[in-house]
């Protein structure tokens, strides 16, 4: 059913650290890698070794130069993925009650036997979140893997998103953001955590860490006591009659 | 957005056909016997193509019938059941139009405001995403009905009526444009927006996520199609709004109806390319295009 729930118990999600991220790609390859062979069908590629490569991923990194009022650009790597939001359109969009959110912990799924791969989803979101599997013809989206969190059969440290699971740098959380006292929802609270596009009104459950303020040299250098050369003697006399003139 | 074959013919064939059924149902042009089965038919065509023509997009069209289950939610689920129901409702009438059954018009006055219904479902289609502020605006609603009426109109006959409506849609079509222009800025997202990086500067695209294309790139960020956005303006204008216009009023009925029809048909055809091409989806931002 299309309707979105009212509540969800849970809304499960992503923190993403902009400060933090690297722009590596290795979520995008964890994610390729764990979703090719998971949840409904691969994610094809059309082309991969030819002229005109093109595939599906659910998970992307942009690059992106800030300009401050101040000072030096600054260059931020920026994952684009799903963001679970709790006014999803793609979910009321669907005719056929393929893409809906979850009741029980706010995830937005696709269920590809019912998925006439009209497209209209991708159209309702605004981040880009979804791509159509050009081999399938049904629309792919981020699961937040959802068979590998609740995944009795792995290794407790493995049941959280390939994304998060893979990430050298640790950009990126996983967790519940209804529970106020969650890592993602502290983590969020004291870096200042923000959705995307709230003019859209979509009410996005992930939230992305703003880059923290970077050190500023200061005006003088540390070694200025040392530069400040007082002359001696004759060029000491010198320099104070000269100065005096 | 990527102005597809398909959505194309889909909205201008259905929409067109259904605005004759409605003209057909209300009784404007009074047919009778084997007259009545041709422009009936001719109704029924339009429309039925348009609806086909519309499963040529989907990536599995064999689960199509699913797409009935989620009128409460979604107005692709809705314009599936109105036009099903137009068709059916409107069926009566045609057949007794054709063999003379005389049953009144009660079905066609019913089913001439469940063409319209159904219209509106495709519009709002359209004008429900938010995503792409040109379409987020009741304008896509009132320049997909007026189509439809034109449309409907002009293939009911000649005369002041027809061209009246053709004359309107000149202006229907102009403050949509006029609108739809200002609606990326009105609705407020900027790559700023989209990342959140208004909060420490200015943001601007260093490096793409991919070197190739992608789902994105080809269907929502498609900017190939708006290069001659101008003269195609221009075109539409002419063809679906001022050529029909001035010969339903200049020429003798049937070479008017015939070729205002076409030139309208034609130009409706031009202004639906622009109403995807020109669309902006906010995705593109991303992407430091649009």
């Amino acid at each position: 059913m299309t309707s979105l729930p009212t509540t969800t118990a849970k809304k499960l999600g992503l923190v993403v650290d902009l400060d933090t991220c690297v722009g590596c790609h290795a979520c995008v390859t964890a994610c390729k890698g764990w979703n090719d062979q998971g949840y409904g069908v691969p994610l094809s590629d059309q082309d991969p070794y030819g002229a005109d490569p093109s595939g599906v991923f659910l998970n992307r990194v942009h690059s992106y130069q800030v300009q401050p009022d101040q000072g030096a650009a600054q260059i931020i790597n920026f994952p684009r993925s799903c963001l679970h939001c709790e006014d999803a359109p793609c979910v009321t969009v669907c005719p056929t009650g393929a893409s809906y959110k979850r009741s029980e912990d706010g995830i937005v799924l696709v269920n590809e036997d019912a998925c006439i791969g009209c497209g209209l989803c991708s159209w309702a979101c605004p981040y880009g979140a979804r791509e159509m599997d050009a081999a399938a013809g049904v629309m792919k989206k981020c699961t937040l893997c959802v068979d590998r969190i609740y995944n009795e059969a792995l290794p407790e440290a493995d049941r959280e998103p390939a994304c998060v699971r893979t990430c050298p740098t640790g950009a990126r959380h996983f967790g519940d953001f209804a529970d106020p006292d969650s890592k993602v929802s502290r983590l969020s609270a004291e870096r200042g955590g923000f959705a995307l596009m709230p003019e859209m009104g979509t009410k996005p459950v992930n939230r992305y860490l703003p880059p923290r303020k970077k050190d500023r040299p200061s005006e003088a250098s540390l070694l200025a006591p040392l530069l400040d050369i007082k002359a001696t003697g004759l060029a000491g006399w010198l320099d104070r009659v000269l100065g005096k003139i | 957005m990527n102005p597809a074959p398909s959505v194309i013919l889909f909205t201008v064939l259905s929409g067109m056909g259904f605005g004759f059924l409605a003209c057909l149902g209300i009784g404007l042009l009074p047919v009778q016997g084997w007259a009545a089965f041709g422009f009936w038919g001719l109704g029924y065509g339009l429309a039925v193509a348009g609806l086909l023509a519309s499963t040529a997009h989907l990536g599995n069209p064999q689960r199509a019938l699913l797409a009935f289950t989620q009128w409460r939610t979604s107005w692709l689920s809705r314009e599936a059941w109105a036009s099903v129901l137009t068709l059916l409702v409107l069926a009566p009438q045609a057949l007794s139009d054709w063999l003379g059954l005389d049953l009144g018009r009660w079905f066609g006055a019913v089913g001439a405001v469940l063409c319209l219904v159904t219209v509106g479902c495709t519009a709002m289609i359209y004008a429900q995403i938010r995503a792409v502020p040109r379409w987020n605006h009741p304008i896509t609603v009132v320049s997909f009905l007026w189509f439809a009426l034109t449309g409907g109109l002009l293939l009911s006959g000649g005369g002041a009526l027809p061209a009246l409506a053709a004359a309107v849609l000149g202006v229907v079509l102009w403050q949509g444009w006029r609108i739809g222009d200002g609606r990326f800025a009105e609705a407020g997202a900027t790559l700023g927006t989209a990342t959140g990086l208004d909060r420490i500067g200015t943001p601007t695209v260093f490096e793409l996520p991919h070197t190739g294309g992608n789902y994105l790139l080809r269907e929502m960020i498609h900017v190939v199609g708006r290069k001659h956005a101008r003269k195609l303006r221009v075109i539409a204008l002419v063809l679906a709004a001022a050529v029909p216009a001035v010969l339903l009023l200049a020429l003798p009925t049937l070479p008017a109806v015939l070729l205002s029809a076409l030139s309208h048909l034609c130009g409706a055809l031009a202004a639906r390319w622009l109403f995807f091409a020109e669309a902006e989806h906010v995705v593109g931002l991303y992407y430091g295009r649009r």
